[in-house]
């Protein structure tokens, strides 16, 4: 029998579910419609910006100084990536493109892992979100509810980057096609580097945000990492509106399977993804033949 | 490179696994520790086969791993199953199943969207084991007491139990591991293999399934993870359940990558590097968990500058060590600089009148090919509109027109690579409309292209080879196990295309090192290899040099006679000596069919073509 308040609260926990992968995948989904690169190395942003928040935090105190620092910190470091290693496998197959992220993936991890060691460390929420809020029919904890607002503030503001600023302009033109964009004689190379920054840090400050809701280990990245590549596959490659619906269908169909059994979880993202390919096989908002 | 003499890899690889116990420990290797490594070069030979020699990343090959490894562990220890052999391939069996079934999905997309959903895929798997199946599998403990094989002879009982006895077993297993996995690459489908690696698209153009034998790699890759995974529970004696893990997967990707992708070898190397780093660093150095992070940055390291692995670099390195290369190269392009020189000739000769072409001998006669009411609009554009073309047996036609006309769009619905909005396309009689490119070249029409599509990591003969062994076997054919060379008529075939287009002194030469001219040359021989019926060519003069031109215009010549050919060009005295009859298309219609000459003198022509002869008079 389905109990009301649980429900409900499950739907509640797969909108914050939502919301978050929704972030982390329109990063992941920006960079590889820009730059052709599948980034194998996201979750380990992911990851990162958790713990960059977790030091500044324990440093400071603050929850905002957490979340800037932490995500500058992931935008420098995807700046540093890209400029450093990717760049020179924009003209490589994919496959190498592939093999070198999740190299760079693992080694994140492991650095991470060696500062850190693999015990979990506990971030708490900020002060002012700490307790539970009453909705009424059931209370919820106010952090959770807090996060849907916040990631909904910063997928509003990407939106603002890509589809009200000159750069987002660019970006979108290179999405569609950056041999193009070159040859207006705009300097794709630096949009690129814009891009894996921008793409770095949405996933790092998912990161942060995420911290306070789940306890924090170098392994944090990976299960998101597949995740957002449900949601890329079922929203379409290259899509910011199909990251966002994606990440949605993604987080409640998650959240509302485990309420009966958590082990089909997964199973469930599975087949609503091989239900997205039979029917859709460039995504619910992709455009076909961009892969 | 696997081709040298036979069976000498074979033998090698015998040799070696026969002098590794005796060699090995004086490294420091434990005798568990090699047969780790075997367990790991035995999955990673058929993820070489996915990966390095038809180009699919995959990185879930855990889920097959786990599967084969878990069915042959439940039936030994749960089921009480007695036969270890047995069990270990209906484990293998049971995971090429499930191969097939996540192929069907996953072989859906290319690229990075399939290595995206074998991930996915591996993840639900591991999450099955753990939660709904864990009463079948142990969940989070696994399945202890797998035995080790032993096999009753009669007279006397082998038992293969731990260590350097139980090495001699999977030494076995991994020696016919290596025997299966070399004829796979050396027969018919290991070329159609690299065929999809180097360039899918025109694996599909000279007509083969490439769906099909992608699924034939991934469920080959899955049967090979199969019975490695099963191995893994009779070494351990227990069957672990993070044989479902990425990590697993992600060992495998490495390690190929280490040793070397398209080796078939890479897998082991990679895995001796990998598990003897990790004891050096763990053990000798203290390092502690720290191994991984000097494996990630050597990984990271080698993908950078050493592409093609540790025996990639090595063959570099050997090749730079005898001169090899630096030999080869002034002795290849002497044939070249021969053709050139003797260029001016062979102009000089052609300016004799054009010998009439023979044609097919009582061949059929009558309409080939009949388009009607061809119409093809992308969104608002008009590209082609109601053309009507007929083409007969043994005709050579011309077709000319200014830039965006619609050419190469229509030769794209000839060959239907775009299917037509409006109209049908007869090909000797047969409703070709709404077929795809592969059926098309299957029934004997084919294309060169515009833009050279070759398959660029392979040699000459080996993509002509390639072209041809579509005409002798069909679409899809599943001789995984026939010497290439048993094919009846192939090397004739192979050697006939050579000549016609003039590439017979460089037959063993990397596509990547031929001058564009040869390029261009191979890019026909690619669709003749496939012997069609009906040849169309698109700007097969395009880019060339005056010199190069007059040599195509003579081989053209040479390929027509008793062959039917369409061939679209912007030189029009080359295509006005060549063509019986001429088509010139303007803005997607014909505008007009007739003898070279007619259309030399068609005023229509040249107002539309040359800008009319008034209009230059005027200016």
């Amino acid at each position: 029998m389905i109990n009301w308040p649980n429900f409900v609260s499950q739907l509640f926990n797969g909108l914050a579910l939502g919301a978050l992968l929704a972030l982390i995948s329109s990063g992941l989904t920006i960079i590889y419609g820009t730059l052709g690169v599948l980034n194998l190395a996201h979750g380990a942003m992911f990851m990162i910006g958790g713990y960059a928040g977790y030091v500044t935090y324990s440093y400071t105190g603050s929850f905002i100084l957490a979340v800037i620092a932490g995500s500058l910190f992931v935008m420098l470091l995807g700046v540093a990536m890209e400029r450093i290693i990717i760049r020179h496998f924009y003209h490589r197959p994919h496959e190498d493109q592939l093999l070198v992220t999740f190299g760079l993936g693992i080694c994140f991890v492991e650095i991470v892992r060696l500062i850190f060691t693999s015990q979990s460390q506990v971030a708490p929420p900020p002060a002012l979100l700490q307790g539970i809020t009453s909705l009424g029919f059931l209370f919820y904890p106010t952090y959770r509810l807090a996060v849907v607002g916040i990631v909904a503030v910063a997928l509003g503001g990407l939106f603002l980057i890509l589809y009200r600023t000159r750069l987002g302009m660019i970006v979108r033109a290179g999405i569609e096609d950056s041999v193009m964009v070159d040859s207006l004689g705009i300097n794709v190379y630096r949009v690129f580097m814009i891009v894996f920054g921008i793409g770095a840090m949405a996933a790092g400050f998912a990161g942060i945000i995420n911290a306070p809701v789940v306890s924090l280990t170098p392994g944090v990245g990976d299960d998101i990492l597949v995740e957002t590549f449900v949601v890329v596959v079922i929203g379409g490659v290259g899509s910011f509106p199909g990251a966002i619906l994606g990440g949605l269908i993604a987080g409640e169909i998650i959240s509302i399977t485990s309420m009966f059994n958590p082990g089909y979880a997964y199973v469930m993202l599975f087949a609503a993804m091989t239900l997205v390919l039979v029917l859709r096989p460039h995504g619910l908002l992709g455009t076909q033949g961009r892969e | 490179m696997l081709k040298q003499r036979p069976y000498l890899i074979e033998l090698l690889t015998a040799a070696g696994l026969i002098v590794a116990p005796f060699v090995l420990p004086w490294f420091g290797f434990a005798p568990n520790t090699v047969n780790r490594i075997l367990v790991w070069g035995l999955f990673g030979l058929g993820f070489d086969i996915l990966f390095g020699f038809t180009g699919l990343l995959s990185f879930g090959q855990s889920a097959f791993y786990g599967t084969g490894g878990f069915v042959a562990a439940w039936l030994l220890t749960r089921a009480g199953f007695p036969n270890v052999v047995l069990a270990l391939v209906i484990g293998m069996i049971a995971a090429a199943a499930a191969g097939y079934l996540i192929g069907l999905i996953a072989l859906r997309r290319t690229g990075i969207y399939f290595a995206m959903i074998t991930v996915a895929i591996a993840e639900v798997f591991f999450f099955v084991e753990f939660n709904p199946l864990s009463d079948f599998t142990g969940g989070e403990n696994g399945l202890p007491g797998v035995p080790t094989p032993s096999f009753n002879l009669g007279f006397t009982t082998l038992h293969f139990t731990t260590g350097w006895s139980l090495y001699q077993f999977l030494a076995l297993c991994y020696f016919i591991g290596v025997v299966i996995a070399l004829r796979i690459v050396r027969s018919p489908v290991g070329a159609v293999f690299s065929a999809i690696r180097d360039n899918p698209l025109r694996a599909t153009a000279v007509g083969h399934n490439i769906h099909g034998y992608k699924l034939t790699a991934f469920v080959i890759a899955a049967a090979y993870a199969g019975f490695a995974g099963g191995l893994l529970g009779v070494l351990q004696a227990f069957m672990p359940p993070d044989a479902f893990t990425f990590d697993t997967s992600g060992q495998l990707v490495m390690q190929t990558a280490i040793g070397g992708r398209g080796t078939l070898f890479g897998p082991l190397v990679g895995a001796a590097v990998w598990l003897s780093l990790q004891d050096f660093l763990q053990a000798a150095l203290g390092l502690g968990a720290a191994w991984k992070l000097v494996l990630g940055v050597v990984f990271v390291l080698l993908v950078c500058f050493l592409r093609r692995g540790i025996i990639g670099g090595l063959a570099d390195l050997s090749d730079l060590l005898t001169g090899q290369r630096g030999a080869r190269e002034p002795e290849e392009s002497e044939p070249e600089v021969a053709a050139v020189a003797s260029a001016p000739h062979a102009a000089v000769a052609d300016a004799a009148p054009t010998p009439v072409r023979a044609r097919p001998e009582g061949g059929p006669t009558g309409p080939i090919l009949q388009a009607k009411g061809l119409t093809k609009r992308y969104g608002g554009l008009l590209a082609n509109s109601d053309i009507d073309f007929t083409v007969n047996h043994g005709e050579l036609r011309g077709i000319i027109g200014p830039n965006g006309a619609g050419k190469s769009t229509f030769f794209k619905m000839l060959t239907c690579e775009v299917h037509p909005t409006s109209g049908t396309i007869l090909f000797e009689g047969r409703d070709i409309t709404g077929m795809n490119v592969t059926d098309v070249c299957q029934l004997g029409l084919t294309k060169s292209y515009q833009v050279n599509q070759l398959f660029a990591g392979l040699t000459v003969r080996e993509n002509l080879v390639i072209a041809a062994l579509s005409g002798l076997r069909g679409k899809f054919k599943l001789d995984l196990f026939r010497s290439i060379d048993s094919i009846p008529g192939l090397t004739e075939r192979v050697q006939h295309t050579l000549e016609l287009v003039n590439l017979a002194s460089r037959p063993d030469t990397p596509v990547a090192e031929l001058a564009y001219g040869e390029k261009r040359r191979l890019e026909i021989g690619l669709a003749l290899a496939t012997s069609p019926s009906l040849l169309l060519l698109d700007e097969p003069l395009a880019g060339m040099s005056p010199r190069e031109r007059v040599e195509t215009v003579k081989l053209l010549k040479s390929i027509s006679q008793g062959r039917t050919m369409i061939i679209i060009d912007h030189d029009m005295d080359a295509l006005f000596e060549l063509a019986e009859r001429v088509t010139v298309l303007q803005e997607g219609r014909v505008l007009v069919e007739g003898t070279p000459e007619e259309i030399k003198n068609n005023s229509t022509v040249q107002e539309a073509y040359l800008g009319g002869v008034h209009g230059v008079l005027a200016a």
